[in-house]
Formats: C-alpha cells, structure tokens, sequence
C-alpha cells in the first residue's frame, strides 16, 4: 500500500486569554491510499483540530502547528505557504463539515458553490462546470439537478445540503477526504443514506477518507482503520474488527461500554465517570489516568508509550507493560461476546 | 411580487393620510394665526386675506377642503409669498435638500463600508481599534457640531473651502461631508460586527477549504452576506439625513426643504408645514419600501417568503 499522508508527531496549540491551550500533543498517523481512516474521541479530544490541521485552517491568528510534519505525497503540509495550501485545498485534500444547514453560503445558488472549485483548480469555463455541477448532483442523488443547480441553499432539505457539501468536497476528485462528524447533524435514517453513498463514492471515486467522529456505530460503517484519541494524543490505533473486538485501551474500553446496546438487561446508559482532562496545564502522564479504573501509579507520572499489540494494532496504556496485573475488559465493553 | 407592491402601495396611502390628519389638527393647535402677529393689518385686512384663504372656515371644513385638494396632488399656495404654489416650493427646494442627503448617504456608505471591512480584516490591531474610536466620535457628535468646526477650520482659518451657501460644486463639500459622518460611524461599526460574525461561520471555512483564495472568500462570501443588516440600516439612515438636513441646511445657509420648513413654522404658514411634512413621510415611506425590495434582492430568502410572483 501506498502511503498517502504521513502525519508526524504533531503539536498544536491555542493561544488564549488564559494561556496556551496544548490542543493536539503529539499525534502521528498514517493514512494510505483509498482507505479509510476513522478518529473517535469525545469533544475537546482534538479530533477536529487535528483534521483542521491538516487543511492548515486553524483560526490564523491564535492557533498553530508548533512542531511535526505533515508529510503529504511527499510535500510537508505543516510548512507549505498559503499559496501552496489554496492549490492543494479542494483539488488534493477536500473537507466535508458537521452542520450542512451552516456550511453552505446561503447568498449563492448550490450551482455557483460547486463550480467555484472547478473552476479554481481546473480551469473550466462557465458552462463546463456547470455541467459538471449538475453532474455532481446527479452522482449524490438530488433529483432534478438541472433545476436544483440554480437553486440556493434554504430550499434544500438538511440531508440534501449534505449531500451537496459532498458534491463540493469530491467535485475536483481530491485524494483524500476529511469529514467532520458528516452525520452528526442529521437525523437517524438520512444519516444512513449520507454513510451509503459516502461508502459508495469511494468505491467509484478511491479517495481516501478520513472520518472524524463520536459515533462508534458510523465508524463500524464506514472505516477500515480507527484512531482513538483522548487529550489530545492518539490512545489506541488498530483495524476496526481489532478496536471493536480485542481493544486494549480502557478508554476504548469506556466507548465501547457508553455505546447504547437494544439487548442490554439494564436500561441505564452507561458513561465513563470524570471530565476530559484541561489541556491548559495537562497531566504529566497518561491523560486517561484520572478517569481510569486500572490507574496505577505509573500512569500518573509518565506517559505510557505505543505498545505493538499486532502489526496493525497499538495501544498507550501501561497495562500491556510486562509488569502489569492482568486486566480484562469489563464485560459492557465487548461487543458481540467475543474474547 | 407585482401584488406584494400594489399592496404596500396602498398602505403607504393609507399611512399618508393618517399623518396629514394628524398634522393638520396638531398645526390648527399652534398658537397664533398667518397674520396675527404683522402689526401693520388693519382688522379688515387681516379678515380679507383669512377669508382669501378660507382660514374663517370652521377647521372640519377647512379639514375636508384641504384634503380634497390634496388627493389631486395640490398643497396650496403659501401665505409669505403672493401667489407661490407649495408645489413649487417644495420641488425649488427639493434640488439642494435631495443632493446633499445623496451625496452624505453616498459618501457615508463608501467609507463607512472600507472602515468596516478593513477593522474587521484587521481585528484588534491598532488599524481596528483607530477606526472604531472614529467610529465612536462619529456617533456621538452631532453634525452640527462638525459642520460649525468645519466652517471655522476649513472655510476661516484656512479659507479652502466656502462657508456657506449654494452657489456650485465647492459649496457640497462642506454640509454633505458634516451630514456623512454619522453615516460613516454606523455604516462601519454594523460592518465590522457583521464581517467578523461572518468570517468565523462554517461557510467561509467552507469556502477556504475549496481552496479559493482569501480576497475572493472575502469579497464573494462576506461582504455580500454582510450586507444584508447595511441594507436595513440604510434606510433609517437616509430618513436620518433629511431630517438631519434641516439643521445643517440652516446652518450652511442652503435653500433647501429644511430651511423652507424651520421658516415656515416660525411664521404659521400652514401649507407649507403640511406640504413639507407630507413630503418628508412620502419620502420616509417610499425608502421603507424601497429597503424592503432591496433586501430581496441581496437576500434570497426573503426574496421567496416575501413575494411569491
């Protein structure tokens, strides 16, 4: 497999009233051609900025990539200018974001938003890239595009306008896709038809898809690969079948847990106690540590480091130091009642 | 959207009518009467030219026959000069009035929008936080004020430009720009609060990740959506300037609505304070109406909940 973009030990942080706030410490990864890749995390886990990272979007004026590169066929993303990154944007590496009712300009018709891309980064005339907008529709599955391209924004429905940020995003055949929570604002049976023709489209297209999300039903659906973060670090990394089936992180172990299952005997939704850690001043060692109920002493005071479970699969925890007790996941954590 | 017009046609009327009711009976209210206070009548003379006038009719009378007159677009003629209709007053002085307001409203709006969108490019820097005291200043002050400076700065001291009255080109200079700096001040701080609410949207992230560089998000996605509160603004603004004007008009001698209206009340010319009162309604609901049409077209949304053609 080819590999398509290499994040290296990233460090982002925000400058804010109150101090520095260490946002994204030190994630790497590595995202390969047409796969797809997901990150779960509970908010303020740094899913989204690591993404906006990549898209080198962070608000300009307070927040920055302090170190590490983002190595992207070849090129480090985390040091191109501006310049470089509006060539790259849209044509290379495209975005699809959470609220499709916000992220489309609601001044401009849906036809002028696609071909403002084509027409960017392909030179296309006017008439060209309509009819490539409309053909754009026509793939995302809006009914009557040559009329609908005209249209503007309040006259789609929530799952229509996503599906048209989709239309965007993928309009200049970009070699990855990063999308942002894409079902988080719609509603249960729309979010189902986002995920199929998502799944579908990468078939037909092999973008690769980086998919930032807190849904762990979503990622069952649509990804290969999953990326665990919390505090801002990446806690466990494996293929789905390992993160779902033989997770060795007890974060993964609490998102797995606080995943609502419809044969469960106790109706209670369970939750991982504790609030995510302040990335103002974070802990010194495991971020997990204080929420955790295996912590050990260790864990408060160095950072664990990967530990390979498989040649796919890795974990931070201590736990899987040779030293450590045997812990076995707790029983809500297995999903399937596999061992 | 034809329907939608006639409609707001009629009700303008309707608006109209009421406030010439209302006027008339406050006006009859005023102490004194056209031809009280000229010492030089004899009882006979005073009697002849109210009866000229029909000011011995009862008011209901007087009521009626005024808005007889008036739904056939006639205000009368004036009591200070013989034989001069208000309608003619009111266009003779319409010229001054109407450019200095548009000149004020155009330049105003100009600069206003550049202050507007350059402190929000360049949020809290020196550049943002210098506009927005201006800003400030321009609210605060009345223009009176800046039209006395200005008269005593630039037209005595230094002598660039004239003081007052009406006699070509150089003369607007003075009275348009003391009327555009309230303008100016709104017109940049709504702009600033709005582009600054607008860069931080979805949309526009959504924009810069198509990879459209920063001048085009700006200026095809912000400024546009910024507009839109500039629009609803603008119109009270414009009816700002000409009532406004009746001050700067006065004080920069120019021989506008403004001034015909002060004088007139001075010496209880009754059609002209209606005639000019009506005028400047008509004037107030005609841009209400033409902001309503205008936010249509900025704002598709409204275009379609508005009017369905």
């Amino acid at each position: 497999m080819e590999k398509l973009l290499e994040l290296d030990n990233i460090h982002v942080s925000f400058q804010t009233y109150g101090g520095e706030v260490k946002a994204v410490r030190g994630v790497s990864f590595t995202l390969e051609k047409g796969e797809s890749l997901a990150i779960v995390g509970e908010s303020g886990s740094g899913k989204s900025v690591t993404s906006k990272s990549i898209m080198r979007l962070l608000p300009n004026k307070i927040g920055s990539i302090k170190q590490g590169s983002i190595k992207f066929q070849g090129k480090d993303l985390a040091k191109a200018s501006e310049r470089e990154m509006e060539k790259i944007r849209g044509a290379e590496i495209s975005m699809i974001f959470q609220d499709p009712m916000t992220s489309l300009n609601p001044t401009m018709t849906i036809g002028k938003q696609i071909m403002e891309g084509l027409r960017k980064h392909q030179n296309m005339s006017k008439s060209e890239a309509k009819e490539r907008a409309v053909n754009l529709l026509k793939l995302v599955g809006i009914p009557n595009p040559e009329l609908r391209v005209d249209e503007y924004p309040h006259q789609f429905s929530g799952g229509m306008r996503q599906r048209v940020v989709i239309a965007i995003a993928l309009s200049c055949n970009p070699k990855v896709l990063i999308a942002d929570e894409p079902t988080t604002a719609l509603d249960v049976t729309i979010q189902a038809q986002i995920l199929d023709l998502m799944r579908d489209l990468q078939d037909k297209t092999g973008t690769a898809i980086i998919l930032i999300t807190h849904d762990l039903g979503v990622v069952a659906n649509l990804a290969q690969r999953v990326a665990v973060m919390y505090g801002g670090m990446i806690v466990e990394t494996g293929t789905v079948d390992e993160i779902f089936y033989k997770p060795k992180h007890p974060y993964t172990w609490g998102l797995l847990a606080s995943m609502p299952k419809l044969n469960a005997e106790s109706k209670e939704l369970l939750a991982i106690p504790g609030t995510p850690p302040d990335l103002m001043n974070p802990p010194k060692g495991c971020p997990f540590a204080a929420r955790c109920p295996y912590a050990m002493e260790v864990c408060l005071e160095n950072m664990p480091e990967a530990t390979d479970v498989s040649s796919s699969h890795k974990a931070a925890c201590w736990l899987l130091d040779e030293r450590a007790p045997k812990v076995e996941p707790p029983e809500e954590a297995l999903v399937g009642g596999a061992r | 959207m034809l329907r939608y017009i006639t409609q707001r046609v009629l009700y303008m009327i309707l608006t109209l009518l009421i406030i010439a009711t209302i006027t008339f009976f406050l006006m009859k209210l005023l102490p004194g009467s056209p031809f009280n206070n000229q010492d030089k009548l004899t009882e006979t003379q005073r009697y002849a030219l109210n009866e000229k006038y029909g000011l011995n009719d009862p008011v209901p009378v007087q009521y009626i026959n005024y808005i007889t007159k008036l739904a056939q677009g006639d205000l009368g003629y004036t009591f200070q000069f013989d034989g001069r209709t208000v309608n003619s007053l009111i266009v003779n002085g319409m010229g001054p009035s109407a450019t200095v307001g548009f000149e004020a409203l155009l330049f105003g709006t100009i600069v206003g929008l550049l202050l507007g969108i350059m402190a929000a490019l360049k949020h809290n820097t020196f550049l943002d936080y210098g506009a927005m005291v201006i800003a400030v200043f321009g609210i605060a002050i009345p223009s009176f004020v800046f039209a006395g400076l200005l008269q005593y700065y630039v037209g005595v001291k230094l002598q660039w430009l004239p003081v007052a009255f009406w006699n070509g080109p150089e003369y607007h200079i003075l009275p348009a720009f003391s009327l555009s700096v309230g303008v100016i001040a709104t017109v940049a701080r709504f702009m600033r609060t709005e582009m600054l609410e607008i860069l931080g949207t979805d949309y526009i992230l959504m924009a810069r990740s198509k990879g459209v560089s920063k001048s085009a998000v700006i200026f095809k996605h912000c400024v546009r959506n910024s507009l839109i509160p500039i629009v609803t603004i603008l119109g009270p603004m414009a009816i700002g300037l000409i009532t406004g004007s009746l001050v700067i008009e006065n004080i920069f001698a120019i021989p506008g609505i403004g001034e015909q209206f002060v004088k007139a009340i001075q010496v209880n010319d009754y059609p002209v304070i209606m005639g000019t009162t009506l005028f400047f309604s008509f004037l107030i609901v005609a841009i209400i109406l033409i902001v309503d049409i205008l936010y249509g077209i900025i704002d598709p949304r409204i275009r379609v909940a508005g009017g369905k053609s």
